[in-house]
């Protein structure tokens, strides 16, 4: 079956395909949103200091750290499906990218067992601006994992009859950038007590 | 498919080993309860595993140099805004104004605006 060369993978004036600088430019835009608010989390915490602190307490750092396993397990599989697609391995690639689905829905079950636990504990939205910022960044970065899994799936289906490979890397540049947010919003969250 | 692969394959599950390990010291440094540690082991580790992830899975190290700046200049962003906002967060008082109490209120001394021209 001959399918038409997408213009994602087949234009490239600037060096590098168009789908690929299109995901890149999306992420600088993505380092402003969340760069701004461990910006803000950061200048807010050096000036309440210990009333920060107590609050900070109460996260569950077990959780965080298994999602934080999950997420760079996560970024390994969908490494590992890149390097299949670009063998032409399909079958492979598909597989890697389920396993990749896998992970984030492993990701949202741990992250919806958090949030059950705390508001019923009464460590809601507004108990604080730690808790505030708690749920706002963390709540943004469960969207992207949302949304990073359901472009990934729409992927893997045109993958497994080799219709745009190229996006396999292209998603998985995007989930990458769900792992690194989390890499450094783990710290923030759960270890700085 | 991909031309950012100069021909030397990555050894990705090298690579996730080492995270996996930096994980490991990210959460157990804390433990020791010593500010510096925590610093070093939590928020540094995080820096290197990041780092890693950008250069060895979304292939920074062989891809365009362009792309390093686009992303950079992004976090010069972040930068400026921090810049243009710590005075106003961190400090307790500055020129004209003061916190009443901490964490409250802000008392303004600016003198009465006389308009423009003083009229």
């Amino acid at each position: 079956m001959a399918f038409q060369a997408p213009v994602a993978t087949d234009r490239c004036n600037t060096g590098i395909s168009t789908g690929k600088l299109a995901i890149w430019i999306l992420l600088a835009s993505e380092i402003v949103i969340f760069g701004g608010l461990v910006a803000v989390y950061l200048l807010l915490r050096l000036h309440e200091g210990a009333a920060w602190g107590a609050e900070a307490a109460h996260t569950n750092v077990v959780a965080g750290a298994i999602n934080t396993f999950i997420l760079l397990t996560s970024s390994f599989f969908i490494v590992l499906a890149h390097q299949a697609a670009e063998q032409d391995d399909r079958k492979k690639a598909v597989k890697f990218m389920y396993l990749t689905l896998l992970c984030a829905l492993g990701f949202l079950v741990v992250k919806a067992y958090e949030y059950t636990y705390e508001i019923s504990h009464g460590y809601t939205w507004f108990r604080s601006n730690f808790w505030g910022f708690y749920y706002t960044a963390t709540f943004i970065h469960a969207s992207h994992v949302i949304a990073g899994g359901i472009a990934i799936f729409i992927a893997a289906q045109g993958v497994k009859v080799g219709y745009h490979m190229n996006r396999v890397e292209v998603c998985g540049i995007y989930w990458h950038f769900v792992d690194l947010v989390w890499i450094f919003l783990f710290p923030l969250l759960y270890i700085a007590k | 498919m991909s031309e950012a692969h100069a021909g030397k394959h990555t050894n990705y599950l090298k690579i996730y080993i080492i995270l996996m390990v930096l994980l490991v010291i990210s959460i157990l440094g804390p433990e020791l309860g010593m500010p510096i540690v925590t610093l070093v082991s939590a928020f540094g580790i995080a820096l290197v595993k990041a780092l890693m992830v950008a250069a060895w899975f979304m292939h920074l190290n062989v891809e365009k140099k362009y792309i390093w700046f686009l992303i950079i200049s992004s976090l010069l962003f972040i930068v400026a805004m921090w810049v243009g906002m710590a005075p106003d967060i961190m400090l307790w008082e500055g020129q004209n104004w003061r916190h009443c109490t901490p964490g409250t209120c802000v008392e303004l001394t600016v003198p009465e605006s006389r308009g423009l021209f003083g009229l």
